[in-house]
């Protein structure tokens, strides 16, 4: 798989760690309770299609990536740094 | 039919005309009792338990391909009980005892084969995890033996023990670690089910699972509805996309594992030989074919392929740790789908809807837990209660951080495990 | 036999019995020049086998190349090329070929049929592993390992193109004529060792004049195009996403070793387009007998007499389903070859018997209603050509059937930017194959903006193809389908008659196509069988499918470089040289090497130096590099909010000038990592991490920065390798230390936790007061080109105050007696609260981990806890990794309540002591437990105490 980061370019995909679902950019309050945190750390929609996921430029820039790719093409449509992505 | 070195012989003088289908063809009827969803090792062998030993007859499977066509039919075929937390021990343990008598109870020669399974370790750090991982072995019942690295060579001459990466200080010996032949595994549950009654139907995908006030009634399928009283989701790979059927979401993310054969060679490893530190395991088949994989391929995925870098990191550690494997070539690499949890553990378990059950989140592991699985899984639906050995399961564990059984320690990420 | 006047100058060996070759040809041209026909075993029934192809599909001739460790197994004779002192054997067979004892296995058959071994072996039960699995095993395989470590050298590259062009035929060619021409990067990967394709092997026209004179022009356009990189003995391996392939090129295997050349490249090729032009491969038909040695495929046949010069036999028959049958008779006629039969299956011939031991003797031919011996010494056949649709195929294509040419095509799209040309494309005459790859890569270029230059196309063969299916001749005898795997067609139908009626079911039972050769001269044959046993058409019954690689890889070439040290990188410290000429034995912490302990004369076993070096630590000083721990510079106005959320404590407290020890959890609750962070400045911090987990921890902070709290105004850098940094511990510290920079300190201007700048000879350096052994102690960091000079001058400092050097043994023993956790303790699986922390965790801030934490499971008073460990019995032995048990409790897993993490004889104590996690073991202290480490024979009583076993009360470390 080779992504296009948006600082670096185009890379294989060696050079990034895979961090997860982008799930993970909506973190509850503290207080939301334990079944909102069960959900947040634990449950996926685990897609087979379309999906968002967390990428880190490790061996590059060092930029979060959320990119949005197909689980079973491994299309990837959409790639933006996860500090600018839209929650 | 009954199969033996006898009738081998007589069919083979008759032109092998005798030989029976190994299972049949049924039309799905209406309604079950119990209703599999899934062909796969675990689910054939859940339907054989269930008949064996709860002597229930009206049962479908439904897989929507062929029989034994996932990860039971696309993996490293090693089977093992060397598990160090309290959930795992007790679960594998018995799982392993299942294999033992496998070839009996099933009539069909799975060549199940005990050639002992090393795991290196290549620190003091890893030598103490390994020893409290072996002593939770032997508490259970189990075998294991602490080897030196001179205790390795004895085993395992062929290792590069002068130059490679990361120095071989020992290894943990499970000598009831071993293989079997995947396919025949799902081949001889499917037979011994049929035989007892159970209708295995092909080509038969599930569409929708129906549910009425919380009570599951039965499912749609591509070759129409069927009722049944019990429906148990034995989908792994394909958990997530089956119980969201049922309106659930489960803790589970999807990543191909890869695994590689070459080309046939004459014996030359007689073990299955674990190298943690460097991902890589290997064992030689029966037909000469060196068997390997290696890690996660890292990132979600239904692609049933892997990728380029996991391959050559595979090839690299193979090269450090055995040289002599380089002219070896690869013949053949695939990638299965792996139903991976926060824990690194699976899930055997009711669900909150009455009569729906899940048998998921073996991560790269389901293949030496088939006829565990199946048996636990058969006492679950056939009793309402919970098989002990599989009883620290369950679904709940996440939200309660009650019995996590988090064998690698890297939490809840589930490409990690 | 040779056809042609040739410089027979190369000499080599085949079973050790000399032969003489022509440079540049195949060792199977070499062979069968040669007369040499049997070559090999067939793998179940050690039947006689030759050669059979001409390419790399070659199921039969295998061979090994090579003696002791070089000897390099299952080699295809018809790809390795012959060279001066090529030493050749054959395989699976003893004690010779001719007269090979497995052969028995040939007259056993009728009960050897597809998956016999499943219904039997399973009495008596021992037997399986005793005495039947290893009859089977050491029967099995082809070609063995040597056993050796591999001597040779490989490498690995990468590579970029916009074109990607796969295969040199004509099609591949012209695909690369017409990009190159365009002005694309184009890169022309060819698994032979020359330009060309099938025009090699055929007598064909183009555009008048011979089809090589056309080859060698656009070769050589091609070669003077800057633009253009022509990859011969390249196989592209496999087509994985966003237009990366993988590629073997045989470097140096052609020739005798010579220094410095790599037997073989793996390639990563990134294109942004592609065009595969593999071309296609022949099938077989499944006749009674048709696997002698002698019975090869009619286009293979073409390229011995054609291309090489090579009759393969003396008296040559032909027996096909297409107009190729013609065609080979004319080639072998015009070449001098005698035929003695063509044997065309649309005029209603069969050959429906072979004879012959070792080598084909004669058919047996039925004909209108008539059936005659003929004697031959070479039966060429073909039943038809397969489209080469493998790479196609690695993404999840699957291809699809295409009746006009009664076989599977590629389904358009299977691999994204891959476009398929010629042959491998269903087009199978020349000037088709032309015409097709000048307009499918116009597009390719056109859909990448690239104005495609106009090539006129030139006039080439266009002879029909007429395929009239034909997969199988009924009559007496095995009609071998799978010749790698011997399956035949009886086999087949015996999956069928078994109900294994899905491909993948009868693939599996049969194990048909799943050989080295992966089943390309078989699968669609195979299908065939399958499809009439079962009463369905081909395209119902299934598709096939391949997967990566398209021939065997050597993991020696996919794994090139990481032989001995290459797997990973090795770290070293500024003082790895230094402590190296020490003597200290060095020991690998995660990609580090650290000192394990620093012998002195009259040491003779680690313990001794250990006890030493924790004894200096105690009473003088000592020096520890610590460069390995992570250190990570945090700058920015919310840095202090940053350290708040990431730690369980508040940092935002801490002051200019001091040290805080932090505690980190994942999100699931669980304790990450520890470590201190030091307040340079304001909103200027550095955290240190474990060595373990330093890159987790820096790439942790970018998380919460980039995903989880994008609010934050901070940066992190890892600064780990700027910085060299020791550890100066023990009463005598800041003597040291004050001899060394350039303003003394003092208890009052640096207590403990105290940090600041220091100059060493006006360079700039940091000091910290923070201490891992309960000593008074202190870290001092200088810009790592300083570390190794520094080094040595503490260690002569210390020296002169009895003090030195003290490593990895040390140091741990210092660590347990005051009860310090490393990721011995911290393994994954603790929190807070079980390592007796639960008060570090504000609750007055949100951070990382703080709700997970409070999961009722979490907290529960049973969970094992932190405890320390002390012998009380007469065993005084401790081991890390016991369990621990209720004294008296039979050592089950029932009855485990714990287990001991760390171990270490305490010189200080003058016993064993150790750490642990114990259930309720808080609540435990002073209660007699018992360890057993069944796996080192250990049975103990111990007393479970406080973790902190010296100095409780922390006096030393304030000096």
């Amino acid at each position: 798989m080779r992504i296009n980061c948006p600082v670096c370019g185009e890379r294989d995909r060696r050079e990034f760690y895979y961090g997860g679902d982008a799930v993970a950019m909506h973190r509850p309050a503290p207080d939301a309770g334990v079944e909102v945190w069960d959900s947040y750390v634990h449950l996926r929609e685990n897609p087979a299609g379309q999906t968002r996921d967390l990428w880190h430029h490790e061996a590059g820039c060092g930029a979060w990536l959320v990119v949005t790719r197909n689980t079973v093409t491994h299309a990837i449509s959409d790639v933006a740094l996860a500090k600018e992505a839209k929650r | 039919m009954g199969y033996s070195g006898f009738r081998v012989i007589k069919e083979g003088l008759f032109g092998q005309k005798g030989w029976k289908p190994v299972w049949r063809n049924p039309e799905p009827k209406a309604e079950y009792d119990i209703v599999i969803i899934g062909g796969g090792g675990h689910g054939l062998s859940t339907a054989f338990y269930l008949a064996k030993e709860h002597g229930l007859k009206n049962i479908a499977v439904l897989e929507k391909g062929y029989l034994g066509g996932g990860n039971v039919g696309r993996n490293t075929t090693i089977v093992r009980a060397n598990y160090q937390l309290p959930g795992n021990s007790e679960f594998y343990s018995h799982s392993l005892k299942l294999w033992e008598n496998l070839e009996n109870e099933l009539n069909y020669n799975v060549m199940h084969s005990q050639r002992g399974l090393i795991n290196l370790f290549h620190s003091d750090g890893q030598r103490d995890a390994f020893v409290r991982r072996g002593n939770a072995m032997i508490n259970q019942g189990d075998d294991a033996e602490l080897l030196d690295r001179d205790g390795v060579r004895k085993h395992l001459p062929y290792l590069d023990f002068e130059n490679t990466r990361f120095p071989i200080y020992g290894g943990l010996l499970h000598r009831r670690g071993g293989t079997a032949r995947h396919d025949a595994v799902a081949w001889g549950y499917a037979r011994g089910a049929d035989q007892r009654g159970v209708d295995l139907i092909q080509n038969c995908e599930v569409t929708g699972i129906d549910i009425e006030n919380g009570v599951v009634k039965g499912v749609q399928t591509t070759r129409g509805a069927i009722r049944a009283k019990k429906v148990a989701i034995v989908t792994a790979g394909r958990s997530g996309q089956v119980a969201a059927l049922a309106g659930m979401r489960l803790p589970i993310e999807s990543h191909i594992l890869q695994a590689f054969v070459t080309e046939g060679l004459k014996p030359v490893i007689d073990h299955v030989v674990s190298f943690g530190m460097g991902h890589f395991y290997i064992s030689q088949s029966d037909k000469g074919g060196l068997v390997f994989g290696g890690d996660l391929d890292f990132y979600s995925s239904y692609a049933s392929r892997g990728n380029l870098p996991m391959k050559e990191h595979v090839m690299d550690a193979a090269m450090t740790l055995m040289p002599m494997i380089g002219k070896a070539k690869v013949l053949r690499s695939w990638g299965g789908i792996m139903d991976m949890t926060p824990d690194g553990s699976p899930i055997i378990d009711k669900t909150h809807i009455e009569g729906l059950f899940v048998d998921c989140g073996w991560c790269y592991g389901g293949f030496k837990a088939v006829p565990g699985s199946g048996f636990s899984l058969a006492h679950l639906i056939a009793t309402g209660n919970h098989h002990e050995p599989a009883a620290k399961f369950r679904l709940d564990r996440f939200r309660t951080g009650r019995g996590l059984m988090d064998e690698e320690g890297t939490g809840a990420q589930h490409n990690l495990h | 036999m040779r056809l042609r006047k040739a410089a027979v100058t190369v000499p080599f060996t085949f079973d050790g019995v000399k032969y003489q070759g022509v440079a540049g040809e195949t060792l199977a041209a070499a062979l069968l020049a040669n007369g040499v026909k049997l070559v090999a075993r067939s793998f179940k029934y050690h039947r006689p086998r030759g050669v059979m192809g001409a390419g790399s599909e070659e199921p039969n001739a295998l061979v090994t190349i090579g003696t002791g460790a070089e000897a390099d197994p299952n080699v295809r004779a018809t790809v390795q090329e012959v060279y001066e002192g090529l030493a050749a054997f054959s395989q699976n067979a003893w004690p010779t070929l001719k007269n090979d004892v497995m052969a028995v296995n040939d007259f056993a058959a009728p009960f050897l049929g597809a998956g016999f071994y499943y219904k039997t072996f399973m009495w008596p039960k021992a037997f399986w592993e005793k005495l039947y699995e290893p009859i089977i095993r050491r029967a099995a395989g082809l070609g063995a390992l040597s056993g050796r470590s591999d001597p040779d050298t490989y490498e690995k590259a990468f590579a970029f193109c916009d074109v990607l062009v796969i295969g040199a035929g004509p099609a591949g060619l012209m695909a690369a004529l017409v990009a190159g021409r365009s002005g694309a990067d184009v890169i022309l990967a060819e698994e032979d060792t020359a330009l060309g394709g099938r025009l090699l092997s055929e007598i064909e026209e183009i555009d008048g004049a011979p089809a090589l004179d056309w080859v060698a022009s656009v070769a050589a356009e091609l070669s003077a195009m800057p633009n253009v990189r022509i990859m011969t003995r390249t196989s592209v391996t496999g087509a994985y996403d966003q237009g990366t392939f993988g590629a073997l090129e045989r470097v140096g295997d052609f020739a005798p070793r010579r220094a410095g050349l790599p037997r073989a490249c793996f390639w990563r090729i990134v294109a942004k387009r592609s065009v595969l032009c593999a071309g296609s491969l022949e099938r077989s038909i499944a006749f009674p007998n048709n696997d002698r040695p002698g019975v090869m495929m009619a286009g293979a046949v073409r390229a011995y007499v054609n291309r090489w010069g090579v009759a393969p036999g003396h008296k040559v028959a032909i027996f096909g389903n297409t107009d190729d049958v013609a065609r080979t008779a004319r080639d072998l006629r015009a070449a001098g070859v005698q035929v003695v039969a063509e044997l065309d299956s649309r005029t209603g011939a069969r050959v429906i018997d072979t004879a012959g031991r070792h080598g084909l003797q004669s058919i047996k031919v039925a004909q209108n209603g008539k059936t005659r011996k003929i004697e031959a010494d070479c039966l060429a056949v073909t039943g038809g050509w397969n489209p080469t649709v493998h790479l196609t195929c690695h993404m999840n294509g699957r291809p699809v059937w295409d009746p006009e040419i009664a076989s599977f095509v590629p389904s358009a799209g299977a691999v994204p930017n891959l476009v398929t040309a010629g042959a491998c494309h269903g087009v199978f005459e020349t000037m088709g194959c032309l015409a097709d790859a000048a307009q499918i890569t116009e597009a390719a270029l056109r859909n990448m903006d690239i104005k495609a230059a106009k090539v006129v196309l030139p006039q080439a063969d266009q002879s029909p193809y007429n395929i009239a299916p034909l997969w199988m001749v009924e009559g007496k005898g095995r009609k071998w389908i799978d010749f790698q795997n011997d399956v035949h067609v009886k086999d087949v139908r015996l999956a069928a008659q078994e109900n294994f009626r899905s491909v993948e079911h009868m693939k599996r039972y049969t194990t048909q196509g799943m050989a080295p050769d992966q089943g390309k001269s078989s699968n669609v044959v195979a299908l065939a069988v399958l499809a009439d046993a079962t009463g369905r058409g081909i395209p119902e019954t299934g598709t096939t499918t391949f997967r990566p690689p398209f021939v065997p890889v050597p993991i020696a070439a996919m794994g090139a470089g990481s032989k001995g040290k290459g797997f990973a990188p090795q770290r070293f410290t500024t003082s790895h040289k230094a402590s190296v000429a020490a003597g200290a034995p060095m020991i690998e912490a995660g990609l580090w090497y650290r000192p394990s302990y620093f012998p002195i004369a009259g040491e003779t076993t680690w313990r001794q130096s250990c006890d030493r070096e924790v004894g200096m630590v105690r009473n003088a000083v000592g020096i520890v590099d610590v460069s390995t721990l992570g250190k990570i510079d945090i700058q920015g106005p919310d840095a202090a909010k940053l350290l708040d959320f990431v730690y369980t404590n508040t940092f935002s407290t801490l002051k200019v000038g001091k040290v805080r020890y932090g505690l980190m959890l994942r999100e699931d609750g669980h304790v990450l990592d520890d470590g201190t962070t030091a307040c340079l400045g304001e909103n200027h911090y550095v955290m240190t991490t474990t060595t373990a987990a330093a890159g987790l921890v820096l790439r942790h902070l970018e998380y919460v920065l980039q995903i989880v709290r994008p609010d934050l105004d901070a940066k992190v850098i890892s600064v780990t390798e700027q910085w060299a940094q020791f550890g100066i511990a023990g009463p005598k510290s800041r003597d040291v230390i004050n001899g060394i920079i350039d303003t003394p300190i003092d208890d009052a201007s640096f207590p403990y936790m105290a940090c600041g700048e220091v100059s060493i000879g006006g360079i700039g350096a940091r000091l910290f007061r923070i201490s891992f052994s309960g000593e008074q102690a202190y870290e001092l960091a200088v810009p790592a080109r300083y570390g190794a000079s520094l080094y040595e001058q503490l260690v002569a400092d210390a020296a002169k105050l009895g003090g030195g050097p003290y490593g990895m043994e040390a140091l741990n023993v210092l660590r347990i007696e005051k009860g310090f956790i490393t990721h011995a303790e911290i393994h994954g699986r603790v929190t807070a609260f079980d390592i007796g922390m639960d008060r570090m965790v504000s609750r007055k801030k949100d951070c990382i981990g703080l709700t997970m934490a409070a999961r009722e499971g979490l907290m529960d008073e049973t969970r094992e806890q932190l405890v320390g460990l002390k012998p009380a019995g007469a065993v005084q032995q401790m081991a890390a990794g016991a369990h621990l048990f209720e004294a008296g409790a039979e050592a089950v897993r029932v009855n485990d309540q714990g287990y001991v993490t760390s171990v270490g004889f305490s010189p200080t104590l003058g016993c064993m002591i150790g750490l642990g996690f114990l259930e309720r073991g808080r609540a435990r202290h002073g209660e007699v437990i018992r360890m057993v480490d069944h796996l080192r024979g250990i049975d103990a009583t111990l007393e479970v105490c406080d973790p902190v076993f010296f100095d409780p009360e922390g006096g030393r470390l304030r000096g």
